[in-house]
């Protein structure tokens, strides 16, 4: 056991996938020496550079594409964008051509590739540096989409990703990479897709959230139970496969959902999920469910205006307390 | 140039009639209402694909294009299920789930058609690095049109496979015509080799209606990728004789231009006048491969006709491994 934050949980993934299995490659924007925007692979470059770690133009659309290729033929790439902003510069090569090729193709290819990107705003980056686009991915038949909110959770999460024999969005909220601590297993561990987590047990009400959200629905939580209110927190942890028997077992007990993401409320994840309970388990809510997101407005820069924007406790607090 | 023999030129010969046969059939099937899906054929340009997929080695790897007929039957496709593919149905290619721009044989490289104009070229990045990391001395080769040369991704494409000298050639098929817009509407130079220089790769634009410059130029460029001295840009000039689409009423282009081509500039004649010419092959046999090519080409679409159409049940199989 030893204590980790979520970047050093990520790199020792991926340490321990490249010294596992040398098709394993890790390319993208200054991920070499540089390590990475966020620090993710600093380290790694002495020992792995230019053989499993490789530093690559500018090119969203080429970095995408060789992750395409190279999965195709053999190697188990993992792809950084540097935010996922700039995988709107390649969606060709993700939609179109990584979700699509082994279906079009009748089942004849394997795409064993992850791209990790970092999301979310916080930290006065601005619209084209901020957003959270995991909906669109989750929208589109052929793509997995991972959004972790603990170290412990990156770690084993990023591990089954890489070995995944389909492709992955992996995201990455940045405010999570450094502020959270997390004692780490020394032995080996895998966490499977669609598989939630209970990130706290409660009776009164179901709070599914994702990646930095968790942490602020925990905050809520503890202030809601002051005022008598004992919330239950989902943490879905892959929105696709999304596993439905934690949520809607989840609302059977306690009978009221809210759901909370950093992404706009119209058409984001919380969306399926408000839809997937009201479908499957319409009898046991005692109160219409309730979405907590960001508002219908690009991130913008200055701090006061930017909170404005995203959600924050307060936000999940009264959205809990309406219900 | 390189000494060919002659089994090799008649194999070559062989290639480009199946391929016109080929695609002379689906077009007749089009028009006979017996296939549903959009297909582009590769009507004379069949020097192209012959003369480079010559080249390479049955683990080497092409990426395609929307109008991929004649690549995929170059690189050693089958055409009876390449036809159920085209036809829908469950024995061909891709089950039926993909058609014409999507037919694919990961076994003997051929990486996949692509609907996408320029969705080719990063995919040859990835699997030509797959290539050097793995130390394999396979080869790629991507196909794709003077349409695409104007995509991003054919900039980000080649500067990256030059920055890390990978094993790959851009063969670039100048066929005149991006759908209805002529390359001098939408290119900025004559020839699209000059881009070469761009990345510091070699360049070269060949009449690519002779097969066997073709040939010449495309190994020597695909033999320099092998030997790990990095990638190249081969332009082929070509025509296509069809209309982007069966069934396109070709109101850009004038009917003489077509049928001059057609008479003056067919690949296979110019092909076969030469064989003949220097008696590699009597033209009586010529006949005889004629005739057994249109056999092929029957047999497969019989194929293609008597094979069932996938139960609906399994429609969602196949989005994961």
């Amino acid at each position: 056991m030893a204590e980790k934050t979520f970047a050093e949980a990520l790199r020792e993934a991926i340490k321990e996938e490249f010294l596992r299995d040398e098709n394993v490659v890790l390319f993208g924007e200054d991920v070499g020496i540089h390590g990475g925007a966020f620090g993710v692979t600093r380290g790694l470059w002495d020992e792995f550079g230019g053989k499993q770690l490789f530093d690559t133009p500018l090119s969203e659309v080429a970095i995408a594409g060789t992750a395409v290729g190279a999965a195709m033929t053999g190697l188990r790439p993992i792809a950084e964008m540097m935010y996922l902003d700039f995988i709107t510069i390649a969606m060709d090569q993700v939609v179109n051509q990584a979700a699509k090729i082994r279906y079009m193709f009748g089942g004849k290819a394997k795409l064993p590739l992850v791209i990790r990107t970092p999301c979310g705003g916080g930290r006065g980056n601005a619209a084209q540096h901020s957003q959270s686009l995991e909906a669109w991915f989750v929208h589109v038949p052929g793509l997995k989409v991972v959004m972790p909110s603990t170290p412990y959770d990156a770690k084993g999460l990023l591990k089954t990703a890489i070995r995944d024999d389909n492709p992955v969005i992996f995201i990455e909220h940045k405010l999570l990479y450094g502020t959270i601590r997390q004692d780490i297993p020394s032995e080996e561990y895998l966490i499977p897709f669609g598989k939630g987590d209970i990130k706290r047990e409660g009776k009164d009400v179901t709070l599914v959230a994702t990646s930095l959200m968790v942490h602020k629905a925990l905050k809520a939580a503890d202030e809601l139970l002051k005022h008598g209110i004992n919330v239950e927190i989902i943490d879905p942890r892959t929105l696709f496969p999304l596993d439905k028997d934690i949520i809607i077992n989840s609302v059977k007990k306690t009978g009221r959902l809210v759901v909370v993401h950093e992404a706009p409320v119209r058409a984001g994840i919380g969306a399926e999920i408000v839809a997937m309970v009201t479908g499957e388990a319409f009898e046991y809510l005692d109160s219409p469910p309730r979405r907590v997101g960001g508002l219908h407005c690009p991130i913008p820069y200055e701090l006061e205006l930017e909170k404005e924007v995203i959600p924050d406790e307060e936000d999940i607090i009264n959205a809990v307390k309406s219900l | 140039m390189v000494e060919l023999s002659n089994e090799k030129m008649v194999d070559m010969f062989k290639t480009m009639l199946k391929i016109r046969h080929f695609e002379l059939r689906v077009k007749e099937l089009v028009l006979k209402g017996s296939i549903r899906g959009g297909v582009h054929l590769y009507l004379g340009e069949e020097a192209v694909a012959t003369g480079v997929c010559a080249c390479l080695k049955k683990d080497d790897y092409i990426t395609s294009t929307h109008r991929g007929h004649g690549h995929c039957i170059a690189k050693g496709g089958d055409i009876s299920r390449m036809m159920a593919e085209i036809l829908g149905k469950e024995t061909g290619y891709c089950k039926g789930k993909g058609g014409s721009m999507h037919i694919a044989d990961i076994d003997i490289g051929i990486l996949g058609a692509n609907g996408i104009v320029g969705g080719g070229l990063p995919i040859s990045v990835g699997a030509a690095f797959s290539c050097k990391k793995r130390k394999t001395h396979q080869v790629v080769v991507s196909f794709f049109g003077d349409g695409a040369s104007n995509q991003g991704s054919f900039h980000e494409s080649l500067n990256m496979a030059s920055v890390w000298k990978l094993p790959v050639v851009y063969v670039c098929e100048n066929n005149q015509y991006a759908v209805s817009t002529h390359v001098s509407k939408s290119t900025s130079v004559k020839d699209v080799s000059i881009r070469a220089s761009s990345y510091g790769i070699e360049g070269r634009s060949v009449d690519g209606n002779d097969v066997l410059t073709v040939y010449n130029t495309a190994k020597e460029l695909i033999d320099i990728a092998r030997q790990g001295k990095g990638p190249s840009l081969l332009e082929c000039k070509t025509y296509r004789w069809e209309g982007h689409y069966v069934g396109d009423p070709m109101a850009y282009r004038c009917k003489e231009d077509v049928d001059k081509q057609k008479s003056e500039n067919d690949p296979i004649v110019r092909f076969e006048g030469y064989m003949v010419n220097q008696k590699i092959v009597p033209a009586s046999e010529i006949e005889q491969i004629k005739k057994e090519t249109i056999d092929l080409v029957d047999k497969a679409e019989k194929f293609a006709h008597e094979s069932k159409v996938l139960p609906v049940e399994k429609v969602t199989e196949d989005i994961f491994a």
